[in-house]
């Protein structure tokens, strides 16, 4: 234990490099939560699904539609317990720049399967009343500084011309991983305008949500689904919730992968800044290890001394990082939030975080470690610089 | 700047230290070049796709060609436009295309994304110089055979040379690879316009592509078509219009990439101080002497810079050397703006070598400044008396 | 007697710890002509080195004028010391301060690049420098490939290079053996005689001390009136 106490008093004597190089780890161990957090962010989607739901959408691709008249077949499909259906709106508010979710859907049915959407049950009897009624995310309306009963105009990029709506609700999540950044307007009044306006497009719909009672029977009811529609000019393609969501990860695949790499070279950066300190220390104390030997300390005690500071140093660098991630996150959320709709940092991002830093401390004290042992006596005393 | 070899071989003496430093600006500078060649390249490659001379034109407000529809009888009113080019029999140099999504599967990571077929006419060719086609033969007229652009054929599924892919009901043979200067047009495949309008239900086109007479007529033809109640379009020079679909993932890259460089920067920095500071400490008797000798203390602060600097540059260099080995790597991901899948390379500029060497060169100076500062404030008595 | 070369009028210096007043040097007159060679002996703690100090110009009086060559040191800014030094003094330490990262010759270039000129004028001078203290042959050696001897001979040429009137040497001969402090003591007197250095040394080697023209004593910050010329 007397050991300790030197270690203690070592970590002190360059004290500004102490603080420097908790600070560059601290740094690298928030960079690392923050990256690892928005890799998180891309599973959102996936993550807060439900096993309960089917997609169904166009076997050929997202952006072809499948006709409206496909939900009585799929309604008797034998499991089914609910059956609702969205179509994406891709409207303009303002500026391109300003995207995000907007979704048409079926407003008595849709809201029933996602009861993780929590609205007041005034709210949603004017969305069932209202036709231009829309129902918005907690954080989107934040986003763009929007109340109830503030009309707003977006402008159609799939479906020409201007659209009016009112907001007449907002919801926010049951859990933390819900997305509050999407928008719901009522599926019935962009199609009877498109039904006045553009006949062959009315009666289409982007997806189906299916609900099912066991989700054991998923990947049968899906296959069930498929073939009821096989061989028609729409094909449909059934997948769990999940995996639907998936597929937009997988898209971005690239950028995940880039985004895992980045932050592993994170750790690289750890490893760096503490292997220099350790480096430097190891350099400047030749002299007193030599000393501790010949009053009779044994390696043991100096390679306590040395993997003690490196570890001490790398533990106070990590939690201090960690701490700083949680401010850091906070501003991403508020200025970025656009881009990713739900920001959590998990725990195990946290128990990584300390994990990897207290893994660099042992790296890093490997070769002074190493050479302090290795030197001999004599040589060491005879060093004073 | 007088101390230049004092500096220089200072650093060599601590090579442990220095490499280590150099090596967190170099891998800084690195993911910094990363990043940007990263958005250059999908920029450049969307830019390359259009030509000077072509212009495209869309329904009003679609942003892209997916969202687009075009009538056919609209098709006739734009192709009939005084500004088009015709050729020697005065057919007019257009062509109405039809642009889909479909989704495949990807040949490495078995995970479907979107492939954007092209239903074209042979005017189509004619309007893209740079097509060349590279294997196998065209399609016949009125089969279900298309061609595949060279990056598609590699990465996905059933788009290779003889395969099949399978979509709006029937299969579809692969009997030719293109490739188009490395555009966004071998991400493609393409195939007959009436066949695929057929195969996809959707009897209308969803941009048409005009060959200017001359370049400057683009803004009449431009006011005369938006301004024509019949048309309800918008147009845009072609390079123009495929430089806007890389705006929503340039940007994303950029922010994303640059706000982690800049915090990894900051560790860079940090361990840039950390070596510069041990560097004056253990120098102390070394600066008092150089003070007594008569050198100023801005000689003594420029001597810490220069180190510094030195570090910061190598570590620059070698950062920007490696990220040039990134061109050999491409890239395929799904662009955000048109939700097709897009390979791209990793793309050098110059610019994006003076950044990144500005970018070494502000952390060696932020990194160095303050140890330099205690270096040159030393004392001189006190800094001469220290053991 | 001539004019006075060296002149220190009422110089008084004290340092101050916290809010205590520790008194270094205690009214001290000095007079030196061209040509001389002093040896500033006394116990440690007598301000010999202080004294050094402020005739090099790298500390200042808290009182009083430290005037060379008619050049009143203690008014000049900083940076017209710092060139002042450069034209005027030569350094010797009693750890040689060496450069551990340059060569011999790196060493002793190193003044000379405050100076204009170029390089091969340099070159001649750096090489005349060390074949005067007998190390022509030595150039390419680190300070860590030579003797102490020979670390300070290196110093003294670096101290020799820019030509100055005025050579300062601190306790020069402390860190070495018997053999190589008489190599270094021969080298100053011959500095002093041959090339007419003026040469204020700090020593309490009496043996070294011999070899100067003057011993002064600092005894308390204080130092004693009476010169003791030594024969020779």
């Amino acid at each position: 234990m007397k050991v300790l106490k030197l270690v203690s008093k070592n970590t002190t004597r360059h004290l500004l490099r102490t603080l420097l190089t908790i600070l560059g780890l601290a740094i690298a161990v928030m960079a690392f939560a923050i990256i690892r957090t928005s890799v998180d962010a891309w599973y959102a989607g996936a993550e807060a699904s439900s096993p309960n739901r089917l997609v169904v959408t166009n076997n050929i691709s997202l952006v072809f539609t499948l006709p409206l008249a496909y939900r009585e077949k799929i309604a008797k499909v034998d499991g089914v317990t609910g059956l609702s259906w969205a179509h994406w709106f891709g409207g303009t508010y303002v500026d391109p720049k300003n995207f995000f979710a907007q979704f048409a859907v079926d407003h008595n049915t849709y809201l029933d399967l996602y009861p993780e959407y929590l609205i007041p049950p005034q709210q949603l009897a004017t969305f069932l009343s209202e036709r231009n009624a829309v129902i918005v995310g907690r954080q989107l309306a934040d986003r763009f500084g929007w109340s109830l009963g503030d009309p707003i105009t977006l402008t159609g990029t799939i479906y020409p011309g201007q659209w009016e709506f009112v907001i007449r609700g907002i919801y926010t999540g049951a859990e933390e991983t819900t997305d509050e950044s999407q928008w719901f307007m009522r599926f019935d009044y962009l199609d009877e305008r498109m039904r006045a306006e553009m006949p062959p497009r009315a009666g289409q719909v982007g997806s189906f949500i299916v609900q099912i009672a066991d989700p054991s029977r998923a990947a049968q009811m899906s296959a069930t689904i498929d073939s009821l529609f096989v061989n028609s000019l729409a094909e449909t393609k059934t997948q769990t919730e999940e995996s639907f969501q998936l597929s937009f990860v997988a898209m971005a695949s690239s950028i995940v992968t880039g985004l895992r790499i980045v932050s592993i070279m994170v750790i690289g950066i750890i490893l760096l800044v503490l292997a220099n300190t350790m480096a430097m220390t190891a350099r400047e104390r030749v002299s007193e290890y030599a000393l501790m030997k010949t009053l009779g300390f044994r390696p043991i005690h100096i390679l306590g001394l040395i993997f003690g500071e490196s570890l001490f140093i790398a533990g106070v660098g990590g939690v201090l990082g960690i701490g700083l991630a949680f401010p850091v996150k906070w501003l991403l959320e508020t200025n970025v939030g656009g881009f990713f709709p739900v920001f959590t940092i998990e725990a195990i991002t946290l128990m990584l975080g300390i994990v990897a830093s207290l893994a660099v401390g042992l790296v890093a004290a490997v070769f002074p470690a190493l050479k302090a042992v290795k030197t001999p006596i004599v040589d060491g005393l005879r060093i004073i610089e | 700047m007088l101390l230049v070899n004092y500096s220089y071989k200072n650093l060599l003496a601590r090579k442990l230290t220095s490499i280590l430093t150099v090596f967190g600006v170099a891998l800084v500078v690195f993911v910094f070049c990363a990043v940007l060649m990263l958005s250059n390249g999908l920029r450049e490659t969307l830019v390359s796709t259009g030509a000077d001379s072509n212009a495209i034109v869309i329904r009003r407000a679609s942003q892209t060609e997916l969202q687009s529809i075009i009538f056919r009888d609209m098709a006739n009113i734009i192709k009939a436009d005084p500004a088009v080019a015709r050729d020697t029999e005065g057919r007019p140099l257009a062509t109405g295309e039809i642009l889909v999504l479909i989704s495949k599967y990807k040949r490495d990571s078995n995970e479907p994304s979107n492939v954007p077929v092209r239903g074209v006419t042979e005017m189509s060719i004619t309007l893209r110089p740079r097509f060349e086609l590279v294997e196998g033969r065209m399609w016949q007229p009125g089969t279900s055979e298309i061609i595949a652009g060279s990056k598609v054929a590699g990465s996905f599924r059933g788009c290779g040379l003889g395969e099949t892919v399978r979509f709006g009901m029937r299969e579809w043979t692969v009997v030719g690879i293109f490739e188009a200067g490395g555009t966004g047009f071998e991400s493609e495949l393409w195939g007959d316009v009436d066949q695929l309008m057929d195969a996809f239900g959707r009897p209308v086109f969803s941009s048409i592509t005009v060959k200017l007479g001359s370049p400057s007529e683009f803004e009449t033809m431009r006011a005369r078509l938006e301004g024509d109640p019949r048309l309800e379009v918008e147009v845009n020079r072609e390079k123009k219009y495929y430089e806007d679909q890389s705006k929503f993932t340039t940007v994303f890259i950029n922010a994303m990439g640059l706000t982690i460089s800049i915090i990894f920067s900051l560790g860079a920095i940090v361990g840039a101080m950390i070596t510069m500071y041990a560097a004056v400490a253990n120098r102390t008797v070394e600066i008092g002497t150089l003070r007594a000798l008569g050198f100023s203390r801005t000689a003594v602060l420029w001597a810490f810079l220069v180190e510094s600097m030195i570090l910061a540059i190598t570590g620059g260099l070698i950062g920007v050397t490696a990220a040039a080995f990134l061109r050999l790597v491409e890239v395929s991901t799904t662009n955000w703006d048109t939700f097709a899948e897009l390979a791209f390379s990793f793309e050098m500029s110059g610019s994006i070598v003076v950044f990144a060497m500005v970018f070494a060169v502000a952390m060696g100076l932020v990194g160095g400044f303050l140890p330099a500062v205690r270096a040159a404030r030393f004392r001189i008595v006190n800094a001469l008396r220290t053991k | 007697m001539s004019r006075p070369f060296v002149q220190l009028q009422n110089v008084n210096k004290s340092y101050w710890r916290d809010s205590l007043e520790i008194p270094v040097l205690n009214d001290v007159n000095l007079d030196l002509p061209e040509g001389e060679f002093v040896a500033l002996m006394g116990p440690s703690g007598s301000g010999k080195t202080t004294l050094l100090n402020l005739i090099a110009g790298i500390d200042r009086p808290s009182s009083g004028n430290v005037i060379v060559r008619g050049q009143n040191v203690s008014r000049l800014s900083e940076g017209d010391l710092a060139r002042w030094r450069s034209d005027n003094i030569g350094f010797v330490f009693q750890f040689y301060n060496l450069m551990p990262v340059l060569t011999a010759y790196e060493n002793v270039e190193l003044p000379l690049l405050l100076t204009k000129l170029s390089r091969s004028e340099r070159r001649r001078q750096v090489e005349t420098a060390l074949s005067i203290v007998g190390l022509a042959d030595r150039m390419k050696h680190y300070p860590n490939q030579l003797s102490g001897g020979q670390e300070q001979r290196v110093a003294i040429a670096r101290a020799v290079v820019t030509d100055p009137v005025l050579i300062l040497a601190d306790e020069p001969t402390g860190d070495l053996d018997k053999v190589s402090a008489q190599e270094v003591m021969d080298l100053l007197s011959r500095l002093n005689h041959e090339f007419n250095k003026t040469i204020i040394m700090v020593t309490h080697d009496p043996r070294a001390a011999e070899k100067a023209h003057t011993q002064r004593h600092l005894d308390k910050g204080v130092l004693n009136s009476h010169e003791s010329p030594q024969a020779g």
